[in-house]
């Protein structure tokens, strides 16, 4: 189906979304829309899949005008979406996600639908099974059950907003193959991503948008340089890579087994040592969050230890208070679930991170706080500005910013998820100069690029096991990407790393 | 107690049960759609006093069942629309309607206080009701508690196995999601809320013309009912068979108070009355206490073969509520 966007213009507030934005897909062609975080992308997708409605501009389809005013009526035109955050149901079986908004009568056909889910899924090569719940499957399989469920629905038109965030390598390839495929067969598809490489490798042309407006346009084969010029108005230079020198130990793990609701981690031994980087890489889901909360006292270990500093002292079995109060902070990945408080301002948390003492909230002290640290993490907000209301990418520098000054080991989850290059390039930056300070730091990212460009060493989480230490100079991105879809398993021990 | 007796007291647990079993499904409906409708305990004393009162001025059970099937839907839609249209606290505003419609019920009913009304008669299944055990147990009920056995299944099936139950799980789980799927979010949650009230209103003219027959005001014996009810809901897990369960334990311990009375001088009588109340809540403690962390913390020390299954048991008898239950639905 050709879709044809027409001066679009969306405001919110002050803030102008989108500006006259025009734009031309033909079908059987991938369409990358490129853009850094709040470059609009996101809202001109929403409103092309019927979520917001435009204040002027038309949307033609086969050069017909149409009206879509709800998400109903975009499938109804053959228009669907697949949101960054998957729009699914958790505690639901998959065939009943897949039944769910189908017109029909009022007890639905599950042997039927049963069969077309698996004769579509067939088709892809998805392996999922319709009788599994949706809280079972890794954000990729999500993904391919959204993808079977528009399809199924009739959709020419597939839009994917930043689908590669939250996947491993392998499913990244899968879901390439499959938009190439679906492409072939004469839909029109929309990928949306902050990600240069995914966006050269993928799409047969590219727009990019910056602070809502439409500044370019490109064709294969990309000039990168230019694709970031136009995304950011600039060039932006990629931090050297620097090994620390490892100082002293910081957290000994000795053969610690965790069990979670449908894994588990056999003796698990590392010693993190003042100053180093472990990278945990793995496809969600393999055991690498287990053994992070585990690190921070969050999951309790059913065997085996976990000894912090030089001294050694045995921490196994006590509370996250504990291991807080001996340095560790540990940042979750949903930021504003588990690490923030939404509602609160950004002074009311670091009045509640830093304890200032008294019964009475020092308002001008707090204030003071709040303005130094947000000037010195570049934090775009005010004191006042409640956490919500801010970016991805500004909530992970007020997580920053939030962490004690003081710290023997940082442990983070996902450190820049969906956060465009600058933002990242400014965390790690930060998480860096903490590291020459002497604080160790123990992350997790599906993004290998990521693994290998900061970590010193490397532990692959496949399916609750584990692999030794490895260096990450002795590791390339196809050899990791491997390990992560469990090959090459064999050769590990020999290049066994600890210390 | 002869065995004919026990029988017999336990067709009266399960008689008992029916108004509780009414207002768990009306509140597990609602809930699943994602609207606490904490005015419960406030709905079935009104209703039990309004549906009293029409059917003692119109000689119809009827309209007596149907007036509480009214004011039951009518107290929800107070909720709703403060909740959905307003966008207020959902907590507050039926916590105040509770307390309300109690005083009303008591204030309004002040003239037919004690007066003799119609009365829901057994009626017997002809053939089923001579089967040894089942048939004194299940078939010489009311027509309301047969009701109550069908309403168990006929809400489990809507809400399992129907396509508008599979979007009325959808909207008190992720609205977002519901909606991109083509629902009206904000009208759904109007229309189950309103009909979560109107089979929870139902349960004030089971006790007002069955079950505890007649209107007493403060001295009814209703006052409480409706919270255990709600707690009920959250022990039954949004599934209407387990709390048809829950509300059976409770018709029972109620039964055993009164039985154990004789038996026990020591003890008074209000402890036995009283009793199953807090029993209830250590119930819902002990089936959610896997959740605690410092149970996890004592199950991580145990052997294997103990962790394994009693943590299989905790989990099994965890609930996870509806993740939008309480919260309004906004597009952006």
């Amino acid at each position: 189906m050709l879709v044809e966007l027409r001066d679009i213009d969306k405001t919110f507030g002050k803030v102008r979304a989108n500006a006259a934005i025009s734009l031309r897909i033909p079908p059987a062609s991938i369409q990358g829309v490129l853009g850094e975080n709040g470059a609009g992308k996101s809202t001109l997708m929403k409103i092309l899949s019927g979520f917001y409605t435009p204040d002027s501009g038309e949307i033609l389809l086969d050069g017909k005008a149409v009206q879509i005013h709800s998400p109903a009526d975009a499938i109804r035109h053959g228009i669907g979406m697949l949101h960054q955050d998957p729009l699914d149901f958790p505690p639901m079986k998959i065939l009943d996600d897949f039944i769910l908004g189908r017109q029909g009568g009022l007890f639905p056909n599950h042997r039927a639908a049963s069969r077309e889910f698996r004769e579509l899924a067939g088709q892809f090569g998805f392996a999922l099974d319709p009788e599994a719940y949706v809280d079972s499957l890794t954000v990729g399989e999500r993904q391919q059950l959204e993808i079977l469920r528009l399809l199924w629905l009739g959709a020419r038109v597939l839009i994917f907003d930043e689908p590669t965030t939250g996947i491993s390598l392998p499913q990244k390839v899968k879901l390439f193959d499959t938009l190439k495929k679906l492409a072939a067969e004469g839909m029109t598809i929309l990928f949306v991503s902050h990600k240069l490489e995914d966006v050269e490798s993928l799409c047969t042309s590219a727009a990019v948008l910056r602070q809502g407006e439409l500044v370019g346009a490109a064709e294969p084969p990309f000039d990168t340089r230019l694709l970031v010029e136009m995304m950011f108005g600039k060039e932006l230079p990629l931090a050297p890579k620097k090994t620390a020198v490892p100082g002293g130990k910081i957290l000994s793990v000795k053969s610690v087994s965790i069990e979670g609701v449908r894994l588990q981690i056999r003796g698990v031994d590392l010693d993190v040592r003042s100053g180093e980087v472990i990278g945990l890489a793995g496809m969600e889901g393999s055991g690498q969050s287990l053994f992070l909360g585990a690190c921070a006292g969050l999951t309790q270990p059913v065997g085996g230890s976990f000894c912090l500093d030089e001294d050694e002292r045995d921490m196994t079995g006590r509370s996250h208070l504990e291991f807080k109060k001996r340095g560790v902070a540990y940042l979750p990945a949903a930021r504003l679930e588990q690490g923030l408080v939404p509602g609160l301002t950004l002074t009311e948390h670091f009045v509640l991170s830093e304890g200032l003492g008294g019964l009475f909230v020092d308002r001008k002290k707090a204030e003071a706080l709040a303005k130094e640290r947000i000037s010195t993490f570049n934090i775009k907000g005010t004191p006042e500005s409640v956490v919500e209301a801010l970016s991805g990418g500004n909530q992970q520098r007020a997580l920053l910013a939030l962490m004690r000054p003081r710290l023997t080991l940082i442990l983070v989850e996902h450190p820049t998820r969906g956060l465009d290059i600058e933002s990242t390039i400014y965390i790690w930056s930060k998480l860096k100069e903490r590291c020459e300070q002497g604080t160790a730091i123990v992350f997790i990212s599906s993004d290998l690029d990521e693994i290998l460009q900061y970590s010193d060493r490397v532990l692959v989480f496949f399916a609750g096991q584990v692999s030794p230490p490895l260096r990450a100079e002795s590791l390339s991105v196809e050899r990791l990407g491997a390990l992560i879809g469990g090959k090459d398993w064999e050769n590990l021990p020999k290049e066994a790393v600890n210390a | 107690m002869t065995e004919n007796e026990v029988v017999r007291s336990l067709a009266g647990v399960l008689a008992a049960a029916g108004p509780v079993i009414f207002g768990v499904t009306g509140e597990t409906i609602s809930e699943r759609a994602g609207i606490i409708n904490l005015s419960m305990n406030g709905t079935i004393l009104l209703s039990a006093m309004g549906g009293f009162a029409v059917s003692l001025s119109t000689h119809s059970l009827a309209l007596g069942f149907l007036a509480g099937a009214g004011i039951g839907a009518l107290v929800a839609t107070v909720v709703a629309f403060s909740s959905i249209t307003l966008k207020q606290s959902q907590v507050a505003v039926g916590f105040v309607l509770a307390l309300l419609c109690r005083d009303l019920s008591y204030f309004l009913g002040n003239p037919i206080m004690g007066q003799m009304g119609p009365r829901v008669s057994l009626l017997p299944i002809p053939g089923l009701q001579h089967l040894p055990l089942l048939g004194p147990l299940l078939f010489t009920q009311d027509p309301m508690t047969y009701l109550s056995f069908i309403l168990i299944f006929l809400a489990w099936f809507f809400i399992f196995r129907t396509r508008p139950g599979l979007m009325l799980r959808g909207i008190g789980e992720k609205p977002a999601a519901a909606y991109v799927r083509g629902a009206n979010v904000g009208r759904l949650r109007y229309f189950y809320a309103a009909l979560g009230g109107a089979v929870a209103g139902l349960a004030g003219p089971i006790y007002s013309l069955s079950v505890k027959a007649g209107w007493k005001g403060t001295i009814s014996g209703l006052d409480g009912i409706g919270w255990i009810v709600l707690a009920i809901t959250i022990f039954g897990g949004w599934s209407p068979f387990r709390a048809a369960l829950g509300a059976y334990l409770f018709a029972f311990l109620q039964w055993l108070g009164l039985v154990l009375q004789p038996s026990l001088p020591g003890v008074p009588s209000q402890v036995l009355q009283v009793a199953p109340f807090p029993l209830m809540i250590l119930t819902l403690l002990l089936v959610n206490i896997g959740q605690a962390e410092w149970v996890e913390r004592t199950l991580a020390r145990m052997p294997e073969p103990v962790r394994r299954d009693l943590g299989k048991l905790l989990r099994a008898m965890n609930v996870t509520p509806p993740a939008a239950l309480g919260t309004p639905f906004e597009k952006d």
